[in-house]
């Protein structure tokens, strides 16, 4: 029945303008189901990051409203703020480690948002938490490095970190801005599977920033395309046509480096 | 080599030329107001140094005065290790406001950094004379003038130490619902902590030093007893004293070697 399932997020027309001058984002607006598995591509500079940081409220929306979970998040501050973040986890290009920390540190992190802020602030845990920490370990092949500092992790390695912390934090939504795009395609495989597993059996719903075309369509349930701040497509993988894709990269067939019906990572 | 490769070389050569040509003006036209003269100070420098091989060295009497020498030089040390270590703690927290990744609004900000600008670059020396008004002679005095600038200083390289190895790990943190203090405490602390012991033994070093100045003029420490022995004509005992705070000060450098090596 139509309205039964609300959506776990919508954006309604929210625009972003850096410093007075710089439009980011303009009237953007959508609805996410819960479990969905969602591709956010465009070419750099078109605002991939500040939307993902919109709905996390990293960056304030100029105009526009927020809902996420049914409560409008637009404008909340503090302690408010800080529960709707504990719902809402993050992967960054760069994993945003704690590099001098050890790995499973690393990953208790998640819990923060959820703890008072001394037993945070003294990085006190508990048993059941740290049982959790070493069962994600396990499950994201971390075994090996769980006591080694970040600083001496690989690329993927690290990402994986990234993506254990946000399991730690068992958000009902995952941000990933451009999770693969420090990593070799190998890595990048194994990021993606974790992502989409994630999703399917956590039922955690995904939001990933990607300027992999391939990758994006491999992966995801819906894709939305985004150009000089405005969304010019949104829809399943099925209906991104090779004209759309070259719209939204702005170029003529022969500069694009990505052909969608390639075989993506089996060369 | 089109033009425009060849512009770049000119340029560069016009560059070294003007370069060379204001540092030589400066000399010429600083040494004419101050009557500086070159062959002048070539001259009188074979004089100093005879003149210092003959009573710099420390004599028979200076060593007797070993002791007192090494009180005072514990008691400078320990001075400069608490200033440090006082205005360390308070430079850190007031740098978490100067800090533009920690988010706190912006003209907090900039008022931090220039609260800290202020008290960086008024001299500890101006400090100490302006102080010695209200306290007077007194080892207070010396205290509160390191403080002030060694406040001043590691406030502002606390705060680019922040801003350059935690920014993304307080982004992080952020997004996951964490607290200020938890941030604080779990990401800028333990990514910070190598450069601020590093930036603290620095400071102590350059407090040693400075406050053998400062006692000159607050009558106080390692400084009271160069001057002293100074004004007495004892040079032999005043040269011990800048020579035992010199290999003292190598001491903490060559020990803040070593503790960079064991911290990472
Ligand atoms: N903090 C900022 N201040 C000013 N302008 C910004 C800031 N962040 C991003 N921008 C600008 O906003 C636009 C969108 O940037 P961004 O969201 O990073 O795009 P993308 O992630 O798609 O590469 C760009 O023109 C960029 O220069
Ligand atoms: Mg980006």
């Amino acid at each position: 029945m139509e309205g039964k399932v609300m959506p776990i997020l919508e954006l309604k027309n929210v625009s972003k303008i850096y410093n007075g001058s710089t439009k980011a984002l303009s009237n953007v607006s959508f609805k996410v189901e819960e479990g969905e598995f969602i591709s956010i591509i465009g070419p750099s500079g078109a605002g991939k990051s500040t939307l993902l940081r919109c709905i996390n409220r990293l960056i304030d929306v100029s105009e526009g409203n927020v809902v996420f979970d049914g409560e409008d998040i637009t404008s909340i501050k503090g302690r408010k703020l800080r529960q709707i973040r504990t719902k809402t986890g993050m992967i960054f290009q760069h994993y945003n480690l704690v590099d001098r920390l050890s790995v499973v540190e690393n990953i208790l992190h998640g819990t923060l948002g959820r703890k008072s802020t001394f037993r945070g602030m003294i990085g006190s845990y508990t048993e059941d938490e740290k049982k959790y920490a070493f069962e994600i370990i396990d499950d994201l092949g971390l075994s090996d490095q769980a006591y080694k500092r970040c600083d001496e992790l690989s690329g993927g390695q690290k990402q994986r970190a990234g993506i254990a912390r946000v399991i730690m934090q068992s958000p009902k939504l995952i941000l990933c801005d451009e999770p693969i795009a420090s990593l070799d395609p190998k890595a990048s495989k194994v990021i993606m599977d974790h992502l989409l597993d994630i999703n399917r059996n956590k039922n955690i719903t995904c939001i990933v920033n990607l300027h992999q075309v391939d990758v994006a369509v491999k992966y995801s349930s819906r894709i939305i395309g985004v150009l000089s701040g405005e969304i010019v497509f949104d829809g399943p993988p099925s209906e991104l046509t090779q004209e759309m894709i070259h719209r939204i990269y702005r170029s003529d067939s022969s500069d694009l480096i990505t052909d969608v019906s390639g075989g993506l990572y089996e060369q | 080599m089109s033009s425009k490769q060849m512009s770049v070389f000119k340029k560069r050569k016009y560059t070294y030329l003007a370069v060379f040509g204001a540092i030589a003006f400066l000399y010429l036209f600083s040494s004419f107001i101050t009557k500086f003269n070159m062959e002048e100070g070539l001259i009188a420098f074979p004089n100093a140094a005879i003149w210092m091989a003959e009573n710099l060295i420390p004599d028979e009497k200076a060593f007797e005065r070993l002791p007192k020498i090494i009180d005072k030089l514990i008691e400078t040390t320990l001075l400069s290790v608490a200033v440090t270590v006082v205005a360390a703690v308070f430079a850190f927290f007031f740098s978490l406001f100067g800090s533009k990744t920690t988010r706190i609004n912006g003209a907090v900000n900039r008022a931090v950094r220039i609260i800290a600008s202020f008290f960086r670059n008024v001299p500890d020396v101006v400090w100490a004379i302006i102080l010695m008004f209200s306290f007077g002679q007194n080892i207070l005095t010396g205290f509160f003038a390191l403080f002030f600038t060694t406040f001043g200083l590691l406030t502002r390289a606390f705060i680019e130490t922040i801003d350059e190895v935690s920014s993304s790990s307080i982004e992080a943190l952020n997004a996951a619902g964490a607290s200020f203090m938890q941030i604080v405490f779990q990401a800028i602390i333990p990514s910070a902590i190598t450069s601020i012991i590093t930036w603290v033994l620095f400071m102590i070093e350059n407090n040693i030093r400075n406050s053998t100045l400062i006692g000159i003029l607050t009558a106080t420490g390692i400084g009271y007893l160069f001057d002293m022995y100074y004004k007495r004509l004892e040079f032999g005992s005043a040269s011990l004293v800048v020579l035992s705070i010199v290999v003292l000060v190598i001491a903490i450098e060559m020990l803040s070697n070593l503790l960079r090596k064991v911290i990472r």
